[in-house]
């Protein structure tokens, strides 16, 4: 390891912040994170490494899956691989000197209209690491705005991304977070009513919620709006081929997982998160924005635009500390949506809720299981089982290799023996015959 | 409005004191900044902290806190300035100003610089 600072840097360093020593800078680290005891085993040559790595493989099992809760099972079409592999794009890290790199200026410029066409929204950055710090971000810039430090969301917004939004705020204990009751799985303008006041910095949305619900959206951020309140939605991308946009809904902010624009799984990341808002609210957005302009000759030109609010201009001061982006994993997203185009990502759409309306019919056909919710879905929905949801998940992953959905108890104790399942356009009609064979047999 | 009729912070804003006093950012500042290119003005009926941030002022090169000399009562802000952020390099001392303010402690004013106090500080800076 090469470390460029010597004794007397690091001493000079640390008496320009005022701290003591390097123990005294990290003194707020839990003791048992800083320097833990690895107990790793001695090192493998090439040959032995293979083999252990190769045996490590083959405890994957590849699984008949119908989990979702966030990340989604999708088909990624050959060309995407193909054309993210070429070494411009797979190899190079952050363009330092951006603008010399005109190709990954223009992906991500691309990458941007497409976010904006597909949320309806003006403005889209380059891209955050996913849908929970996407989400986290558009909070934090909601309380830079207004000034106010109460953060009112949906009961139904993904418990991950209210971990990690929690998460940001968490340096401080003046933040206040108020959940939105639901009705039936859902947000009401009743239940809403409830708990929108004047002292809220934002109301958050997500649709479809954690359950798979659609919202009403429109009905919502028009009350939102009314109250001058800052509205945030969130959504999942392959839903907006079909359903409302957040645009419509008159967001000011929406975000969404990127993973679902043809993103494989690979076992939670790396994932895209999507941040767009409407124009008046550009210089509030983190991140880099890439921007379309003409050099002095009339040419046309991408540059890095409005930075200056970002971390290496503003220090302290900026709107976010992130200075990065998931530049790969954005353009993979734009190659999917641009593949697809209008008309395939609204098929897309169509099959994914196809999919899950047939699993959710034929799981409610078998004798003591019923929808928990009776509202819209899009590709995931909840059942409630008459027996421990745990119990039954395992023994069905171990008996036939199918993975039924997502027990929701540990999540929400007060649902009970509910379960999240997921059918997206991967899911065939003898998959999902295969599920309901396999819940009827094992109940 | 006449550089010497005005007082200043050391953060280079000026202040025209009154009942109802304007603020705006000294023609240093704006040398400094370069070309503005948006203004973020606070709202009306808000109240305003000596020192604390109440503006923002971003140029090409980089976004400024504008801080308040006084504490007080925002009375008005230069909606004009906002709609044409150049007017701020143009005319810092008229039609540039940024915003009103009501001052609640007379004694906020002792600590600001005149213009000849000001002409030295930033000499020395």
């Amino acid at each position: 390891m090469y470390l460029p600072h010597t004794e007397k840097d690091k001493e000079e360093m640390l008496k320009a912040i005022g701290v003591s020593s390097f123990e005294d800078l990290v003194k707020q680290i839990p003791s048992k994170f800083l320097n833990p005891e690895y107990n790793l085993p001695e090192g493998l040559d090439e040959v032995q490494a293979a083999r252990h790595i190769q045996k490590l493989s083959e405890k994957n099992r590849k699984t008949l899956n119908f989990l979702g809760a966030g990340a989604y099972e999708r088909y990624t079409p050959a060309a995407i691989n193909a054309l993210i592999s070429r070494g411009e794009f797979l190899t190079a890290y952050t363009p330092y000197q951006a603008e010399s790199s005109q190709g990954t200026l223009q992906t991500i410029y691309e990458y941007q209209s497409c976010m904006c066409a597909l949320y309806g929204m003006d403005c889209s950055n380059a891209s955050m690491y996913d849908g929970a710090t996407s989400l986290a971000e558009a909070a934090r810039a909601a309380v830079r705005i207004t000034g106010k430090k109460k953060i009112i969301y949906s009961a139904a917004i993904n418990p991950q991304y209210l971990k990690v939004m929690k998460t940001y705020f968490a340096q401080s204990e003046e933040y206040e977070f108020i959940a939105c009751p639901l009705e039936d799985g859902k947000v009401t303008l009743a239940s809403l009513d409830k708990v929108l006041d004047e002292r809220a910095a934002c109301f958050i949305l997500q649709t479809p919620n954690f359950f798979g619900l659609i919202e009403d959206g429109e009905a919502i951020g028009k009350a939102v709006k009314e109250k001058g309140i800052i509205f945030i939605v969130s959504a999942d991308p392959a839903s907006l081929g079909m359903l409302k946009t957040p645009g419509e809904m008159g967001a000011d902010f929406a975000t969404g997982e990127g993973q679902s624009l043809g993103l494989p799984l690979s076992y939670g990341g790396p994932y895209l998160g999507i941040f767009t808002c409407a124009k008046p609210l550009v210089r509030q957005m983190p991140g880099r924005i890439v921007g379309m302009t003409t050099d002095k000759d009339g040419k046309r030109g991408f540059v890095l635009t409005l930075q200056a609010r970002e971390q290496h201009i503003r220090r302290d001061k900026a709107s976010s500390n992130i200075c990065s982006n998931e530049a790969l994993c954005a353009l993979s997203a734009t190659i999917y949506a641009t593949l697809l185009g209008p008309s395939g990502l609204r098929e897309l759409a169509e099959a994914n809720a196809g999919a899950a309306a047939a699993a959710a019919e034929k799981l409610t056909e078998i004798p003591g299981i019923k929808k928990t919710f009776s509202g819209n879905f899009f590709n995931e929905f909840v059942i409630t089982l008459p027996c421990d949801a745990d119990m039954l998940r395992e023994k069905i992953l171990e008996k036939e290799n199918i993975d039924i959905g997502l027990p929701l108890k540990t999540l929400f104790p007060e649902m009970g023996n509910a379960l999240l399942v997921c059918a997206t356009e991967t899911k065939t009609e003898e998959d999902i015959d295969r599920l309901a064979k396999a819940v009827k047999e094992n109940l | 409005m006449k550089p010497e009729e005005l007082k200043y912070a050391k953060s280079h804003e000026w202040i025209k004191l009154g009942d109802e006093a304007v603020v705006g950012v000294s023609d240093y500042a704006q040398h400094e900044m370069g070309d503005v290119v948006f203004v973020e003005l606070p709202k009306v009926g808000q109240k305003a902290e000596k020192e604390k941030q109440c503006a923002v002022v971003e140029s090409v090169k980089s976004a400024f806190d504008i801080l308040s000399p006084v504490s007080g009562t925002i009375t008005a802000v230069n909606e004009a300035v906002a709609a044409d952020p150049a007017l701020l390099n143009q005319s810092p001392l008229d039609e540039g100003w940024l915003f009103k303010i009501k001052p609640e402690n007379p004694a906020d004013a002792e600590t600001l610089l005149t213009w000849e106090q000001y002409q030295v500080f930033i000499k020395q800076a």
